[in-house]
């Protein structure tokens, strides 16, 4: 859901009358209706994540539980943005990739069973998200077909082996038809969707992009708590 | 003097125009710019990670190009993608182009530091032999 600001803020005065704190209230109430406030998901619990405060975040190759090989690529390299947008650097996926494999460790499922304090000192990461893929792929129906993608992810603590943030998440193809997302996550979509228009003849990567948004991005209501690096840094509640 | 109603309006207003503030404050403006300019290289690591017969000096043109293009507009590239960068410089077969992009790395990320230095060390090696 968009948000939009218009208006200068008013004067001192305002903020010393008695309606002060209604209009505090109703301030609250309209950034949790409009899904921007970052206090107020009582669903989500991101206390072990902000007390942890990973600045770095080791991507592993997601595990796939679909069909199509292509889900690897497709997730795994959409993984990346949205954590990184939402303040956090993330290591190079493909040289993580090739690190590991170079290590003896040639499947996903395999990398997510090296010890923590392993990757701790190869990649020197705070922390590391696991993610796997529960569906990718087109579901075909009598006349159309429509391409789903849902994936569950933790991030764990290198230092201490603790799992600091889980969450899941699903996208369809069948929801962006007609439809225009708006915000910064429309605008980072549209990015990656027109980059690789031509180049790629698989639906669901795309819609691999929208669940990673959805699973990860500081924000939305599975995502993670801003990192050190987002432009507006949340204070820890 | 206002009337009740008018007042009320008024303090309505003045309501809407704080929380509107507030939540601009929060960080919930219309079209927040993105912190990175991620051009080509989520498609790009994609692609690479498909496998398959690739030129990597394809994938190096294309961000290559990017990445000058970002600079000229003040915008930062994203993380990985010096990073991604060196790897393709390596299968080409220019360590020493690899090497220069993983420090840049390292500059722009600090905390890639200890995987960056590895991975030079690495580079090193392999330029060595």
């Amino acid at each position: 859901m968009k948000c939009s600001t218009k208006g200068p803020a008013t004067s001192g005065a305002a903020l010393q009358s008695p309606s002060a704190w209604r209009t505090v209230a109703l301030a609250l109430a309209t950034l949790t209706l409009g899904g921007c406030a970052s206090t107020g998901r009582e669903s989500k619990d991101l206390s072990a994540l902000i007390t942890a405060r990973p600045a770095s975040i080791l991507v592993l190759p997601p595990v796939n539980e679909s069909p199509e090989v292509l889900a690897v690529p497709g997730v795994f390299s959409q993984l990346t943005m949205p954590l990184a947008e939402s303040g956090y650097y993330v290591f190079p996926i493909t040289l993580v990739d090739e690190t590991l494999k170079a290590n003896g460790v040639q499947t996903p499922a395999e990398s997510h069973r090296v010890e923590y304090s392993k990757l701790r000192d190869i990649f020197g990461a705070d922390a590391a998200l696991y993610v796997s893929i529960k569906q990718y792929g087109s579901i075909y129906r009598v006349v159309s077909s429509d391409a789903v993608v849902v994936m569950h992810g933790e991030i764990k603590d290198l230092r201490t082996g603790e799992t600091i943030w889980r969450g899941k998440a699903s996208a369809s193809s069948a929801e962006q038809q007609g439809q225009t997302q708006g915000g910064l996550a429309g605008l980072l979509i549209r990015a990656v969707v027109e980059q690789i228009i031509g180049a790629v003849s698989d639906r669901s990567f795309p819609v691999a992009g929208v669940a990673s948004h959805r699973l990860l991005k500081a924000g939305t209501p599975e995502g993670v708590a801003p990192g050190p690096r987002a432009r507006a840094p949340v204070e820890a509640r | 003097m206002s009337s009740s109603r008018s007042r009320t309006a008024f303090a309505l207003g003045k309501s809407l125009a704080l929380s509107l503030s507030i939540a601009a404050l929060a960080g919930c403006a219309s079209t927040p710019q993105p912190l990175y300019d991620w051009g080509n290289y989520i498609g790009a690591t994609y692609l690479y990670l498909k496998g398959g017969d690739q030129d990597p000096l394809r994938g190096i043109e294309q961000l290559e190009a990017q990445l000058q293009k970002s600079e000229a507009s003040g915008r930062l590239p994203p993380p990985g993608l010096h990073g991604h960068l060196a790897l393709l410089h390596s299968k080409a077969g220019n360590e020493q182009a690899a090497i220069a992009h993983l420090h840049r790395e390292r500059a722009r990320f600090p905390e890639s530091a200890a995987y960056t230095e590895f991975l030079i060390a690495n580079f090193k090696r392999k330029d060595a032999q």
